[in-house]
């Protein structure tokens, strides 16, 4: 019963997630953006899970974890970007250009 | 013995290409080995010779008469083609193969005299044997196939042999023009064989020759078109109207290849062609008769041309033109026997005046040379008088010369007149016989004419060679004067081949061959003459001949020319003549010059330089590129507009579910 | 129901928020308002124990970490926006609006009626095993290779990150 509009909120979420990691041009908040991605499809799996069978849960589980390490290796990065370009904006990092 | 001769028909045309590749091997390694080289080049030619006269007697003991076909390997099996490597031993093949090896055999041993100083000797005779087994190829294949790969091998050799001097540029350009006229005639006999082949379906001459009758409507399109395209390629290796040009300009290589090549054996390939596709011609009358028509007047109107030339072998060139042209008219009227007969009788003495001329030639150089004169050796105008100094080629010259003009009892004689009487007795049927004949008559007074001006001129009157250089004129050595003298005895006995029944003779040549002419001569009955018609017809023609002997003898003046570098130029009717009534220069305006405009202008500038290299070459590079500066545009390294593409991606693959 | 539209009705205006801030600190601290409100719809599903995962896990240490991080890079005020132009702005709202749209399409197409349990399967395991085990008890029999290998993940993550942000190696 609510299948439906579980989905519908998460379709929206992730949506929102996409803008803000089209619109954003901060690192970090790109970053926040994606974890919001990642929350929206939990979402999915929660409300799959009540029609499916506790596997959806159990995923739920491990994206979380991975969400968390990949957090912690991600803000690293920034962290040694930040150290040698002194800026997060992404419009200026781009040696791959050409 | 002789069947097992039959068994190794191969021995035949191979023993020729193995002198090609040892003396080719020679003139690649040891050039100066001249003693080897002339073992090998004559040697194999008289054992081909020996084989093909072993296979000869030993088809001639089998009972029946029926063609024999060595099938060796399959060649070309190409879906409905089955074309095999086979060579047919026939009654034609067998008289083909006994001229090609035999006079061939002769005119490589006089070239062993002939060319002895020479530096490109070994190369000479690897060329000349390869030729022999081009030529034996083409008139013992079994299939229109093996006959092509002769017929375009010796247009490769006779390319080879007529440049063998190419250092000049005028020897050079004789064998391309040869080479090049030749391949126009090729496609006309190449379509023959595509029509040939989707008519009857196969392409060997046992099957078509045995389907023809069925497969095509007497008189109709399609056969007509056949025989039509194969005469284009007939004539332009027999050298007849409208592809005789190359001819003589072919005068321009060695002496004996003029004689082997072009007067004895390649020439009359299409001659061979003509007798061996006799069923075919014989259902298309239409071809028939303009393969008699385009002989007639190429007969005359190559013995006008030959009356006013001075390179004597210009003469002999022209003269074989003209005689080429009667054989023609033979085989087009159905008298296939006729027209062989005369092959092989102007083989002899055709060769013999060619290598007679070489004779002469030969003792003409050694004279200039010995006086450093810088003279054209080849103008009658230089000549004069040279039975005194060369009477063995003299005499020998004049047996063939009376044999050419038609004269009895020498070969000529019985051959012309078979193939004159053919023509009259044709035109009871059909009118435009007459002219053939007609013209053929007159070419006989001409032929006569030209040739004992010929005689005359070199051999007779004062001599104009010079004083100095006229002490080193002598006669030829033995190599060069025996087998002049072995083909002065063809000339002479040679008619007995086919002595005609009015005189009494078996016409053994025409029972011979009746087993190959059969057929056609049923679809193509020959007409009979009254014997007082015929005899009528044969006085005719030797007072015709005589006439033009005697014409000659009281017209022409030899005691009134003077050396060549002094001649006047010619002026009115003789200039036409002397220039061939400008029939190179009409080509050269119509053809060779807009190919050749066709070819810079526009195939070459537009074509080659803007089409290809410009649009499709360098566009190409350009479309690269081009293609390339878009694609370096994506590369901006920004994460951003990366994650924009991906995220396109994406809904181009969520659209495909959506649908 | 009115429960969870409530709830998801926060959520998706805090992501909104979220999404717009000038100051990634604002941007960060909505984010955790949607983290929480996700949690509450988790326990709508019938979920608890995820849904204390969430707050614990995902909110409580993730977000701690980006805020620890935005404190060290000092990006607390900033001075200029760093939402892009005007072009993309236009172009990042039509791709998230299709994409949106075509995901809310496809949500009705949802999974087949054979395969589906019925509407209170959860909650019943909930009731039989409890909360926690009706999660854990797959954990450690079906999943168990994923289980170990995600233990390996972190240790990696760990390492990787202590590596990269060092000053010198």
């Amino acid at each position: 019963m609510l299948l439906g509009p579980a989905l519908l909120v998460s379709a929206v979420l992730f949506a929102l997630g996409v803008a803000g990691v089209l619109l954003r041009r901060n690192a970090i908040v790109i970053f926040m953006c994606v974890e919001l991605m990642l929350n929206a499809v939990n979402l999915t799996f929660v409300a799959l899970a009540q029609r499916l069978g506790v596997a959806g849960q159990v995923f739920v589980f491990f994206v979380m974890a991975v969400a968390a390490a990949e957090a912690a290796v991600g803000l690293a990065i920034i962290l040694a970007i930040y150290r040698h370009r002194q800026t997060l904006n992404l419009q200026n990092i781009n040696l791959l250009k050409g | 013995m002789p069947g097992s001769l039959l068994d190794a028909l191969w021995l035949v045309p191979a023993l020729p290409l193995a002198g090609f590749v040892l003396n080719g091997a020679l003139a690649l390694t040891r050039p100066g080995a001249k003693r080897a080289v002339s073992l090998i080049g004559v040697g194999v030619l008289l054992l081909a010779f020996a084989a093909a006269a072993g296979a000869v007697v030993g088809f001639a003991r089998l009972p029946g008469g029926e063609p024999v076909v060595q099938r060796y390997w399959e060649w070309l099996p190409v879906g409905d083609l089955q074309v095999h490597f086979a060579l047919q031993l026939d009654q034609l093949s067998a008289v083909m193969i006994l001229v090609v090896t035999g006079v061939g055999a002769l005119i490589h041993l006089f070239s062993v005299g002939y060319m002895h100083d020479d530096p490109g000797y070994a190369r000479y005779f690897a060329y000349l044997n390869l030729f022999v087994f081009f030529m034996l190829m083409l008139v013992l294949g079994a299939s229109f196939p093996v006959m092509f790969v002769g017929w375009e091998g010796v247009g490769l050799c006779s390319y080879l042999l007529i440049g063998f001097w190419f250092n000049e540029q005028i020897n050079a350009d004789a064998g391309k023009k040869a080479f090049i006229v030749n391949r126009i005639g090729d496609v006309g006999f190449l379509v023959a064989m595509f029509l040939l082949f989707r008519a009857t379906g196969s392409l060997d001459f046992g099957d078509v020759f045995s389907r023809a009758a069925g497969t095509f409507p007497p008189g109709g399109a399609l056969i007509t078109a056949i025989t039509l395209f194969l005469f284009l390629g007939c004539t332009g290796k027999s050298a007849q109207i409208p592809l005789y040009t190359w001819l003589p300009d072919a005068m321009q290589g060695p002496t004996p290849v003029s004689a082997l090549i072009h007067a004895a054996t390649m020439v009359t390939a299409g001659v061979y062609l003509v007798a061996r596709c006799g069923v075919l011609f014989a259902l298309a009358p239409v071809a028939s008769a303009v393969v008699a028509g385009v002989g007639a007047l190429t007969a005359l109107f190559a013995a006008t041309i030959a009356l006013k030339q001075w390179d004597i072998k210009r003469v002999l060139a022209y003269s074989t033109i003209s005689q080429l042209g009667y054989m023609f008219l033979g085989v087009g009227t159905g008298a296939h026997a006729a027209g062989i007969f005369h092959l092989a009788t102007h083989s002899f003495f055709k060769a013999l005046l060619f290598l007679g001329a070489g004779s002469v030639i030969h003792a003409m150089h050694h004279a200039y040379h010995a006086t450093h004169a810088h003279d054209d050796a080849q103008d009658m105008r230089n000549m004069g008088g040279l039975r005194h100094q060369l009477p063995w080629t003299a005499s020998l010259m004049w047996i063939a010369t009376l044999a050419i003009s038609g004269l009895p009892p020498l070969a000529g004689f019985f051959s012309k007149d078979e193939i004159l009487s053919a023509a009259f007795a044709q035109g009871a049927v059909r009118p435009i016989w007459y002219a053939f004949w007609a013209m053929g008559i007159a070419a006989a007074l001409l032929t006569a004419f030209y040739m004992t001006r010929l005689m005359l001129y070199t051999f007779h009157g004062p001599n104009r060679t010079g004083e100095g250089a006229r002490a080193h004129l002598h006669e030829a050595p033995w190599v060069m004067t025996g087998p002049l003298v072995a083909l002065g005895g063809l000339t002479l006995a040679g008619g007995a081949l086919n002595v005609s029944p009015l005189f009494g003779g078996g016409t053994w040549l025409h029972r011979w061959l009746e087993p190959v002419t059969a057929a056609a001569d049923r679809l193509q009955p020959a007409v009979e003459l009254s014997r007082a018609t015929e005899w009528a017809l044969v006085l005719g023609a030797v007072a015709v001949a005589a006439l033009g002997i005697v014409g000659a003898l009281r017209l022409l003046k030899p005691e009134a020319l003077v050396p060549a570098r002094l001649a006047p130029p010619e002026t009115g009717l003789g200039r036409v003549l002397w220039k061939k009534w400008y029939v190179d220069e009409l080509y050269d305006a119509v053809l060779v010059r807009p190919v050749m405009w066709l070819s810079r202008e526009v195939l070459w500038k537009v074509v080659d330089a803007r089409l290809v290299d410009g649009l499709l070459v360098n566009g190409s590079a350009v479309a690269s590129r081009a293609l390339g500066w878009v694609g370096s545009r994506l590369q901006t390294g920004e994460v951003g507009f990366y994650v924009v593409l991906f995220v396109i991606g994406v809904l181009a693959v969520l659209g495909t579910a959506v649908r | 129901m009115i429960i969870f539209w409530a709830f998801a009705g926060l959520a998706i205006g805090s992501a909104v928020f979220c999404i717009t801030r000038r100051s990634p600190v604002a941007s960060a601290l909505w984010l955790v308002v949607t983290l929480f409100s996700l949690a509450a719809l988790f326990v709508v599903l019938d979920a608890q124990f995820i849904a204390v995962l969430q707050v614990l896990v995902y909110a409580g240490a993730i977000m701690v970490l980006f805020l620890f991080v935005i404190m060290l890079l000092n990006l607390g005020r900033q001075a200029a926006t760093d939402i892009k132009g005007p072009l993309g702005l236009a172009v990042g709202v039509a791709l998230a609006g299709v994409l949106g749209f075509q995901l809310g399409v496809l949500r009705v197409a949802g999974p087949p009626a054979a395969i589906l349990l019925p509407p209170d399967a959860m909650a019943r395991a909930a009731a039989e095993q409890g909360m926690v085990g009706s999660v854990a008890r797959p954990l450690f029999d079906a999943y168990l290779v994923p289980f170990e290998i995600t233990s390996v993940l972190l240790l990696a993550a760990i390492v990787g990150a202590v590596v990269l942000a060092k000053r010198r190696l």
